[in-house]
């Protein structure tokens, strides 16, 4: 998984379809993301924060009853156990660190589930910046924990009132203030998908998932890598993370998306969101709301790197029903005394469908995040 | 039928005869009578009018416009039928239609091209398309005889603003501050900055929107601009129930501001 072209291309997808306002904005933070990432200075600076602040290197867990159980060899990289909870921290601190650098004294971001939000709201906490997250209101009632801790870490919550008000609305939402306040504000986008650079800069930020796992498998596989790599796809940038490790090896790669959000499984080329990629829509173009029992995923893009990725065939893309996920939660937390979040309990989900035809083999899966904010979701529906 | 030559001509010949051009912005398909609008918005002085095609994810609109586009989404507004409702139509002016690029990538460059001329559309605006985009677009508008406005932002540099200058047809869309569409109690500063700043790079008719609320407002960012597209304000008479009489007294207090405008500029 190399660079993007010049463009900002992966293949046909991708691109950088934004107002003109946003067009400087766009370029600068090209080439300031370019410089910072050359510079051993930002590295070592970002290497820091992630040891001691996000907790770094996260383990990789290799779970011996729930192999028992599927008859699949399953390995976790465990970015639950990450400060805040999620992947999410990864990209955030680096792009806190990048604003600062840029001199841009204040985030805004978009949120599903509130993870990203939560870990934006963090890092501007962490470096006295101004914050305000956009939150679909479905997703503020469905996930009203963290939208408490958003507020307690001193971030504004604004509600995204217009369309499905999920998280393509707190894009839109999130893009609409950029517009407005780009020269003083950096727009942190928590996913692997937007305008060039965002698609190849969140997977920068997020590839130190997949080259710890990579070698914490050589280790642990006696220099091998696992047979399947498998992470849940919304925007995509734990997946992103994690299959940069393993672009380059014998292991298949796997991204597995909500049915009722599968912009690969059933998307068709669009242009939204300042990206070309698959995208959920009407004949007429018209953006779908996607239906997804996790918020994280409730999203009808999905980000370009991916797009190419499934037509090259480097990566297949699956889904998984919300049924097949709810037990996916719970063999986990049964087997194992994990819990996960519902996002990547999309990723266990279609291991365990697939258990015959994985049987013997070993499996790498990015548990991305830990499902305490989903519990209470998860008592009413179970209970 | 309609002057020949399209937007930019019709703006060109205001322009000549010492006036200041005024393009009004609608959404298609947010009410019953919008065709009536249409014309009463001609009829009262527009130089061309502007016709929104509503999208599901408008990113460059404010609460307003965002709320037509949703009610004519909701009451069954589609590219076709917006298009289809426009052919009908013998307006008097050049119309421009307004849309984000997914619609146009949706229906394909070339039948888009091809079906704005089909409806009598002379250019289209597609604020989510940037210069280094449009190529694809324009290939195809430039062969159907569609004028693409381009649009240039106060965060352009200067080395920018001439190549967006350049691709422009019709007019050269000046976009009047760092936002999205919408009222504001105020004429921004930048809205004189971006007028002077594209005169000074090119010939071509520059109009100023965004942020032009009232005819005053009109009538000071017109000092400098050839003139202006006025959105929210009319939209938010046509979301608050005025009828096609009312928005036609609307639009023609914003012809006379220009007139009187242009009228003390000769003098002068």
């Amino acid at each position: 998984m190399g660079e993007p072209t010049a463009e900002g291309r992966f293949g046909e997808f991708g691109g950088r379809f934004v107002p003109e306002a946003l067009v400087p904005a766009c370029i600068e933070l090209e080439a300031a993301f370019r410089s910072a990432w050359a510079d051993p200075g930002f590295r070592s600076e970002l290497d820091r924060l992630l040891i001691h602040y996000a907790g770094r290197p996260s383990p990789l867990t290799e779970c011996s009853r729930l192999s028992d159980e599927l008859g699949v060899r399953i390995l976790l990289k465990r970015e639950d156990l990450n400060h805040t909870g999620s992947h999410k921290i990864n990209n955030v601190l680096g792009q806190a660190l990048l604003a600062q650098r840029m001199g841009k004294g204040r985030l805004v971001a978009e949120t599903g589930a509130g993870q990203h939000g939560v870990a934006t709201a963090t890092a501007a906490a962490k470096f006295g910046m101004d914050c305000v997250i956009y939150m679909g209101a479905v997703d503020m009632r469905r996930q009203e924990l963290n939208v408490f801790r958003m507020r307690l870490l001193g971030a504004e919550v604004r509600s995204a009132e217009t369309g499905s008000r999920t998280l393509k609305d707190a894009v839109n939402e999130a893009m609409r203030d950029w517009v407005a306040t780009v020269e003083s504000t950096h727009y942190c986008l928590g996913s692997a998908m937007g305008p060039h650079p965002y698609p190849w800069m969140v997977r920068e930020l997020q590839r130190v998932i997949g080259d710890e796992a990579r070698e914490q498998c050589r280790d642990l596989l006696g220099g091998g890598v696992p047979d399947v790599v498998v992470a849940c796809v919304g925007g995509g940038s734990n997946a992103a993370g994690l299959f940069t490790g393993f672009a380059d090896s014998t292991a298949e790669l796997v991204g597995v998306e909500p049915a009722g959000g599968a912009a690969i499984g059933h998307g068709v080329p669009g242009v939204v969101h300042g990206m070309k990629s698959y995208l959920l829509q009407d004949e007429f173009g018209q953006v779908m709301e996607a239906e997804s029992i996790s918020a994280g995923l409730d999203y009808p893009g999905v980000g370009p790197e991916h797009a190419h990725l499934a037509l090259t065939g480097r990566a297949t893309y699956v889904a998984v029903s919300d049924d097949e996920v709810v037990d996916a939660f719970q063999l986990l937390s049964r087997t194992e005394g994990i819990i996960p979040a519902l996002e990547p309990a999309h990723a266990l989900a279609w291991v365990s469908k697939e258990r015959s035809m994985l049987r013997g083999r070993t499996v790498l899966i990015n548990l991305s995040g830990r499902g305490d904010k989903d519990v209470a979701q998860m008592m009413e529906l179970l209970s | 039928m309609r002057p020949a030559g399209g937007l930019e001509a019709a703006l060109r010949r205001r322009l000549e005869s010492g006036g200041k051009c005024l393009v009004p912005y609608l959404t298609g398909g947010l009410r019953e009578d919008w065709l009536e609008v249409v014309r009463a918005i001609a009829g009262a002085g527009a130089d061309a009018v502007e016709v929104g095609i509503p999208f599901s994810d408008p990113v460059m609109d404010g609460p307003t416009i965002q709320q037509a586009s949703d009610r004519a989404l909701r009451s069954g507004a589609t590219p076709v039928s917006v298009l289809d409702e426009l052919a009908t139509v013998d307006a008097g002016v050049p119309l421009a239609v307004m849309t984000y690029y997914n619609i146009v990538y949706r229906f394909g460059h070339e039948r888009f091209a091809r079906t704005l001329v089909s409806s009598g559309v002379a250019a289209a605006i597609l604020p989510d398309l940037p210069l280094e985009e449009s190529g694809a677009w324009t290939a195809a508008a430039d062969l159907a005889g569609v004028e693409t406005v381009m649009l240039a932002a106060p965060t352009a540099p200067d080395e920018r603003l001439p190549l967006v200058c350049h691709r422009a047809r019709g007019f050269v869309y000046g976009v009047g501050l760092l936002g999205v569409t919408g009222e504001r109690s105020e004429l921004a500063r930048s809205a004189t900055v971006i007028a002077r700043r594209l005169k000074s790079v090119t010939d071509k008719p520059v109009l100023v929107g965004v942020g032009i609320s009232s005819p005053a407002q009109a009538a000071e960012v017109c000092a400098d601009a050839d003139g202006v597209v006025v959105g929210s304000a009319i939209v938010r008479r046509l979301l608050e129930g005025a009828d096609p009489e009312q928005i036609a007294a609307t639009v023609a207090e914003f012809r006379e501001a220009l007139d009187v405008l242009a009228a003390g500029v000769g003098q002068g």
